[in-house]
């Protein structure tokens, strides 16, 4: 896109991307610690990511007074309007992952048994697809592709997919061996989170398609997540 | 008639076009200055009952073309309009068509208020009494009262009715010039640039007043203010050199609109 007349308004503009930018960097870095504090039971880590949460929420202040001040001075207009209207939004979905991070960490606190090798290989493998659709929609949010971000937005099915057999899986330990109810308790938490953060990057992909289109999305997105309604009394 | 035409033109919203029936055509319209094309083979579909706004760059004809619904245009010699601009069913350009009854049908306020030098009563009941519109001297009165309160500027000056337009301050002068406009019954009203010499409150109150007038008449405004065409109109125009570039749904425009030159004028990027 051509410049504005006022080049003080693209500065503008540029800055928020790229705050939003090392926004979403933070959240990555501090996702992938907040699993791996986890999956290691490492809680000096954990304690990191509690602490680093708070830049993130500070950028998240920043990203919404300097975008209200944008609107305030230019009026901003289609295109610009959109582009600080989705700033904004976004930037409050990657301060909730971030905050989902924050949790799933502090979690590991709880946690005092090595966790059994197929629960710890299926968190480990629900952390990396959380890890990987908030790459792809930062990505795709860089580069203001509504392809990339639809992407995001289909793959979600899958992150809900394998949070229902962990969520199953939990269950089944829980009524095995009653002990481990406060642990399991705290683990589903955990994949909870990171289901959420799923969540998160399809609303972020919603917001990606409206910036690019002009056009809200209008299609409902395929939701596999089942657990809300399963009693294991009705199997 | 049909449109055909190579704007683009998105279908407005169906809110805003229900039971408003169109009240001015134009097709094909071309518009000279001597040697200077200053209106392209335009196009348009205009609705009764809502506010259409014209934008564009300087010398891109939205004047131009918001004066040729009046004919204003015949007085520059040079000056030369083809095509048709049918206002109900009849081309205001046909040769048996009366000039000074269609400027009371289509009214016009201007950028700068231009009030007459005479009473702000004088100015409102200039019009009524030349086209004979009134009875005897109550029904002027109260022609010359209601149009000043349609105009909002009745209760600011019911004391001094006899103090000349000119003393008013400029928001004032402004609507004096609405209400004298309003005195003569219109069907169309067109403001170019109504705004631009007001401070704020004084625009914010002719804003105002625009959106009640539109309940009852066609309103067509030409502004330079992106804002007040977001504000005010339910359809807006963008025009480029000579050309409608695009016409449609105001709110769509503003947030989405079809065409690159229409975003990059509306967003401050233009040459």
């Amino acid at each position: 896109m051509t410049d504005h007349t006022v080049k003080a308004f693209d500065k503008e503009i540029v800055g928020l991307r790229t705050m939003l930018a090392e926004m979403g960097g933070l959240a990555e870095e501090q996702l992938a610690s907040a699993i791996q504090a986890l999956s290691k039971r490492d809680t000096a880590l954990a304690d990191q990511v509690i602490h680093g949460d708070d830049r993130i929420d500070e950028l998240e202040r920043q990203i919404e007074e300097n975008a209200i001040l944008t609107i305030a001075r230019r009026q901003p207009m289609a295109q610009d309007l959109r582009e600080i209207m989705v700033a904004i939004r976004i930037a409050s979905d990657v301060e909730r992952i971030g905050d989902l991070a924050k949790n799933t960490a502090k979690r590991t606190h709880a946690i005092s048994e090595p966790l059994p090798r197929r629960l710890a290989s299926g968190l480990k493998r629900m952390g990396s697809m959380a890890q990987l659709q908030l790459k792809n929609i930062l990505d795709a949010y860089g580069r203001h592709s509504d392809a990339m971000a639809m992407e995001v937005w289909r793959s979600d099915e899958e992150l809900d997919a394998l949070y229902n057999s962990i969520f199953r899986e939990l269950l089944t330990y829980m009524m095995e061996d009653p002990r481990s109810i406060s642990q399991c308790t705290h683990l589903l938490f955990g994949a909870k989170n990171l289901e959420r953060i799923g969540d998160h990057t399809t609303n972020i992909a919603e917001n990606i398609h409206y910036l690019v289109n002009g056009k809200t999305l209008s299609e409902g997105r395929p939701k596999k997540d089942t657990t809300s309604t399963f009693n294991p009394a009705d199997e | 008639m049909q449109l055909v035409t190579n704007s683009i033109i998105t279908p407005p919203n169906p809110a805003i076009m229900a039971e408003r029936p169109v009240k001015i055509e134009a097709r094909n319209v071309n518009v000279f200055y001597g040697d200077k094309h200053a209106i392209k083979d335009l196009s348009i579909d205009i609705p009764d009952r809502a506010v259409s706004a014209f934008i564009g760059p300087s010398g891109c004809g939205k004047s131009t073309f918001l004066r040729s619904i009046n004919r204003m245009n015949d007085t520059i010699p040079s000056c030369r309009v083809t095509g048709d601009i049918v206002i109900d069913n009849k081309n205001i350009y046909d040769r048996d068509l009366d000039v000074v009854q269609l400027r009371a049908r289509v009214g016009m306020v201007f950028q700068k208020p231009n009030p007459f030098p005479k009473s702000i009563f004088e100015n409102v009941a200039y019009g009524p009494r030349i086209h004979g519109l009134v009875k005897d001297k109550t029904d002027l009165e109260e022609t010359v009262v209601t149009s000043l309160k349609k105009a909002g500027l009745f209760e600011e000056v019911k004391d001094r009715m006899q103090h000349p337009g000119t003393g008013l301050s400029g928001g004032q002068q402004q609507r004096l010039c609405i209400a004298r406009a309003i005195a003569v019954n219109p069907e169309v009203i067109l403001m170019d640039e109504p705004c631009s010499a007001l401070d704020p409150i004084a625009t914010a109150r002719i804003e105002e007043l625009i959106d009640e007038l539109k309940q009852n008449y066609c309103i067509v405004i030409v502004t330079h203010s992106m804002q007040q065409a977001a504000r005010v109109s339910q359809l807006t125009a963008f025009f480029h050199l000579g050309n409608l570039v695009e016409f449609g749904d105001t709110n769509a425009m503003f947030t989405a609109p079809v065409e690159k030159r229409t975003q990059d004028y509306i967003t401050g990027r233009f040459g």
